[in-house]
């Protein structure tokens, strides 16, 4: 299922891709392919902005501002609390959200 | 030594220690023996998932079944309607399914009790390791952009167990969705641990580990399928729930305001059939928007929730829920519509951190023009609503 396009902050540096193969490994939504010994983007929309890829490029090659694609976050750093979803607050105790 | 299984068995929630003394059998030097000692007995009666535990050279390793119990599902199925959903959590520690050697592999998961359960249960006739992160009680997928289930917490949980003890293998499954949160060659730099990226489902376990940790490309990637959409209603209910009730009573006080007087009897007709509509927008919005998501029109989900909105709206006014015979029912029309597309755009919007396919920045970009545009549609509707009221 794909999500709004031209909005995520993926970026992919191929000069700096040693083609390990890792961000197509740990992608959980096929964004990346091996070609010709480089990472490729196969469909920039496809990207949910996780950071998986970021966080295992042992060189630095693919960046992302990864984040929770949560409306409820967004709201509750909107109205000046802190940008998370609230479910995986536990030192608020119980509650809410995804 | 004891000691150790009595604070096991307060974090396992047992009320009472039984015995002080351990009746323990002479140990052999090379094999683990299992340990015979009333904490023991106290911890697996609180926690009937434990077959035994198992007294090892580096400590005492829970052996857990891969059978759910009834009191397993029980607690998936109170999770999922957000009881005691916080707090659903088990020791982070290392277990054992089956009869693990030291060459058997290890599996990581979060201490979500939920995830354990999903995980040990497709583990059926192995002999592996599960290595227990503290997530405090959250998922993987949540717990690694959050970033509990981390690096650190990984390198740092090795160290505690001892895993370097326990097998004789430097390798380590993570699960895929924990790679967010795990950096594989900061572990091997840290520990020597090698990260290897297990399959998104854990029923896919068996098969990825007897291919040799080669897993196919359905394995690695991530799913909404009706099923996986229909299974996040429940909790969504459950925390939208007060809400709803309080603007449904609201609808239901104002129905008794009709031209400047304010007629009570009025509530007990108009103002039970103002507020079931509340709750039938509230309804349709959190059962059919995720139901039919994939193919309701638009890509963003406060559209999506517009459309489920204006379904409803047609189907209460042509079952004849939403009626009325004053020269200003168009005008209460007008209103309906507003407050059910805001109502039900909003539930969609919100159900965007449910799912797997939604961007940070998609998000954000929705929401900019979504919440002004549902702010306004339903203010504007509850006055032109109340006005038709008025007149």
């Amino acid at each position: 299922m794909k999500y709004i396009d031209n909005a995520v902050t993926l970026d992919l540096q191929e000069e700096s891709c040693t083609g390990c193969g890792m961000c197509v490994t740990v992608c959980p939504r096929g964004v990346f392919v091996i070609e010709a010994g480089k990472a490729c983007i196969v469909d920039r929309d496809l990207c949910i902005e996780c950071g998986a890829c970021e966080k295992n490029c042992p060189s630095g090659a693919v960046t992302v501002r990864a984040g929770v694609g949560c409306a409820n976050a967004i709201l509750k750093g909107m109205t000046g609390g802190d940008v998370s979803c609230g479910c995986c607050d536990s030192s608020s105790g119980k509650s809410s959200c995804c | 030594m004891c000691n150790i299984l009595v604070s096991m068995g307060i974090f396992f929630n047992m009320k009472t220690t039984t015995e002080s003394s351990c009746c323990q059998r002479p140990d052999t030097e090379q094999s683990p023996q299992t340990v015979c000692c009333g904490a023991v007995g106290g911890i697996m009666k609180t926690n009937p998932w434990i077959e035994k535990i198992q007294r090892h050279a580096t400590g005492y390793i829970p052996v857990v079944r891969t059978g759910l119990l009834f009191s397993d599902r029980i607690g998936t199925w109170k999770a999922r309607w957000g009881v005691n959903r916080m707090d659903y959590r088990i020791l982070p520690t290392l277990y054992a399914v089956g009869e693990p050697s030291s060459s058997s592999p290890v599996l990581v998961t979060a201490n979500y009790k939920m995830s354990f359960d999903i995980l040990r249960s497709n583990l059926s006739g192995l002999d592996a390791w599960i290595l227990v992160l503290d997530t405090n009680g959250i998922n993987v997928w949540c717990a690694a952009g959050d970033g509990t289930f981390g690096t650190d917490e990984l390198v740092n949980l090795i160290a505690d167990v001892k895993l370097q003890d326990v097998v004789s293998h430097r390798t380590v499954i993570v699960p895929q969705l924990g790679a967010s949160g795990i950096s594989a060659h900061e572990v091997l730099k840290r520990c020597g641990f090698r990260v290897i990226y297990g399959p998104v489902r854990a029923c896919d376990i068996k098969s990825f580990i007897s291919n040799g940790m080669k897993a196919t490309s359905e394995m690695r990637n991530v799913t909404f399928t009706a099923m996986e959409r229909i299974i996040l209603v429940p909790i969504e209910l459950m925390i939208t729930l007060k809400y709803t009730v309080l603007t449904a009573v609201l609808f239901a006080l104002l129905s008794g305001i009709s031209g400047f007087s304010y007629y009570p009897r009025l509530l007990e007709t108009e103002g039970i059939v103002n507020g079931a509509v509340i709750i039938i927008a509230w309804l349709t919005g959190i059962v059919l928007t995720p139901l039919l998501l994939p193919w309701l029109p638009g890509r963003s989900f406060s559209v999506k929730g517009f459309w489920t909105g204006a379904v409803v709206f047609v189907i209460l006014l042509v079952s004849g829920i939403i009626t009325g015979d004053s020269i200003l029912f168009p005008a209460a029309l007008a209103g309906w519509f507003m407050i059910i597309v805001s109502i039900t755009s909003f539930l969609g919007m919100n159900f965007t951190g449910a799912t797997p396919v939604t961007s940070l920045s998609g998000v954000k970009k929705e929401m900019k023009y979504a919440v002004p545009l549902q702010l306004i549609l339903f203010t504007a509707g509850l006055l032109i609503w109340l006005i038709s009221r008025l007149l």
